[in-house]
């Protein structure tokens, strides 16, 4: 019973002086230094507060934050959308009516991507789009902060076109279609004819 | 006429004293905690965030006061003022320098330990006029927390009173000093009555009253609700105790009381056992240092210098001890704290009929 006595005294004042050494030792604010610095895990002295806007700790270059399209890059293959988890990738195509041009590696791009949406409130950061991406054009960056004030702002859209030309490209592949589909039954027209 | 302006004078400049001391005391609770805890605390309003507690007054005066449909109205009402009265009373009695005292009462002490129960009953209030059994569990706690404490404080409060034989508050900071009329002896063997200083203080001048303060203190941390003794709020079973449905004005008025009760046990505390409004510092030969630091101002400066002390190391414990159990605490109590005070109160009888 006096021995349990004692031991509790001790023992709060053993964390008694533990914490009054912390509350006296703090003169040092944290030096901003990466993770990869070999002293990262060795800041014992001073607070551990990073005040955020104001201090900001730096984040590798090969950092997986936000997604990004270098939408000129892209064939609209639409394989990320298929794959993304979360279905937060929007894309519409339109068939290009000729070759359109071709991506930095080389890859022919025949479709137009009429809408490329990311809504990045939905998005879970998983990476699975930028796996399945031929071209490499969906890419994360390093860049993690990016507030919005209003929910839609999250939604990022990646695609070039006005709607004006969406529209034109649509009405010149039903054009292409209709063309082909008269020269289609022209030509059955003339199979059934000749037979 | 004068005589009623004088009281509304001192009872509103009370009242604006535990207000600002409240804004203090949670900047600094939060300072303190933030640094034993490696954090920096506010730091954005105002410079070093001293602004902070202000802005949350400003915050909590535009709160919604709500009560719950199913609440005893009344009593749901009533309970924050009753909490904070019950303090705000207990002030009239505290000296705060020679000659310098709301009420010079000759039952002071009583009339403190007596009102300051009251504050049991508000908690009950709060608890029972909620309609939550979060609340009514915490106020529970609370009130069987703060009765069994009552007994060991109250005892080593007569350790005190047994050696100064007076329940006046201002006799019993007098007879700590050299403004003393009696003999005081330095652990009973040495004459310091011209010496004056921390040699007279009641802890040296009956030094089993040291285990009397520790059991004073430790009892009055249960009784301000203060960690680790603080089940009644206890934030991770009861949401937030007996103050769960509080809102705006009623909720700080509750953090009111709990930061005016530190500051009145731990002015108990100092009156009854480190000195009161006496200086720590003793003649020696022809150094005066005692006379120098005696006087009315000295008086508040010292009372206040040791009161903050003792209430920065109640913001320590907090932030260090977890919290005890309910059986634990009740233990700590009855097994512990009341056999020693008792103890106690036995030694001072005898140390003052053979040794003073």
């Amino acid at each position: 019973m006096f021995k349990r006595f004692i031991n509790g005294f001790k023992t709060a004042w053993k964390g008694l002086s533990l914490t009054i050494g912390h509350l006296f030792a703090q003169n040092s604010k944290r030096k901003i230094m990466p993770v990869s610095s070999d002293n990262y895990f060795k800041q014992m002295e001073g607070t551990n507060t990073i005040q955020y806007p104001k201090q900001q700790l730096p984040v590798p270059e090969v950092g997986r934050y936000q997604l990004e399209v270098e939408i000129d890059d892209c064939i609209v293959c639409d394989l990320c959308a298929k794959i993304c988890p979360v279905d937060c990738i929007d894309i519409e195509q339109i068939k290009a009516t000729e070759l359109i041009g071709t991506t930095s590696d080389g890859s022919p791009k025949r479709i137009y991507a009429a809408k490329f949406d990311i809504d990045m409130a939905k998005c879970m950061y998983c990476g699975l789009c930028t796996i399945v991406c031929p071209t490499e054009c969906i890419i994360m960056t390093n860049q993690y902060d990016r507030t919005v004030f209003e929910l839609k702002d999250l939604t990022y859209e990646f695609s070039d076109m006005t709607p004006a030309e969406a529209a034109d490209k649509r009405e010149l592949l039903e054009k292409q279609l209709a063309e082909k589909q008269a020269a289609k039954e022209a030509a059955m027209k003339q199979r059934e004819g000749g037979v | 006429m004068n005589f009623y302006l004088k009281y509304f004078i001192v009872a509103a400049g009370l009242f604006a004293f535990s207000g600002f001391f409240a804004m203090f005391g949670v900047y600094a609770e939060r300072k303190v905690s933030a640094f034993i805890q490696d954090r920096l605390g506010p730091t954005e309003t105002g410079k070093y965030g001293v602004l902070q507690t202000l802005a949350d007054v400003i915050k909590l005066l535009m709160k919604e006061l709500i009560v719950p449909a199913a609440a005893d109205k009344w009593l749901f009402m009533l309970a924050p003022a009753i909490i904070f009265i019950a303090v705000y009373m207990g002030f009239a009695a505290i000296p705060w320098s020679n000659g310098l005292a709301p009420s010079d009462l000759n039952l002071g002490l009583y009339y403190i330990f007596a009102i300051l129960s009251i504050e049991t009953l508000g908690i009950l209030m709060a608890g029972w006029g909620s309609n939550n059994k979060f609340s009514i569990l915490g106020a529970m706690r609370s009130g069987a927390q703060i009765i069994s404490y009552e007994i060991p404080a109250g005892f080593a409060i007569i350790s005190v009173v047994m050696i100064a034989q007076s329940l006046n508050l201002q006799t019993i900071a007098a007879q700590q000093g050299i403004l003393s009329h009696e003999q005081s002896k330095f652990l009973g063997l040495w004459d310091v009555s011209a010496n004056g200083g921390i040699l007279s203080w009641n802890i040296f001048r009956a030094p089993h009253l040291i285990i009397a303060f520790v059991i004073y203190f430790i009892a009055s941390l249960a009784e301000s609700n203060r960690a680790p003794f603080d089940i009644p709020e206890a934030e991770s079973e009861l949401v937030a105790g007996f103050h769960t449905e509080f809102t705006g004005m009623r909720f700080a008025f509750v953090f009111l009381a709990e930061y005016s009760m530190m500051f009145l046990v731990s002015m108990v505390a100092v009156i009854l056992f480190l000195g009161a409004w006496n200086t720590p510092l003793p003649n020696i030969g022809v150094v005066r240092l005692a006379d120098w630091t005696t006087g009315t101002v000295w008086g508040v400066v010292w009372t206040v210098i040791k009161v903050l002390l003792l209430v920065g190391v109640q913001m320590w414990i907090r932030w260090t001890l977890p919290r005890l159990r309910v059986d634990q605490l009740m233990n700590l109590c009855w097994k512990v704290l009341t056999p020693l005070a008792f103890i106690c109160m036995l030694v001072s009888g005898i140390w003052r009929l053979w040794v003073m």
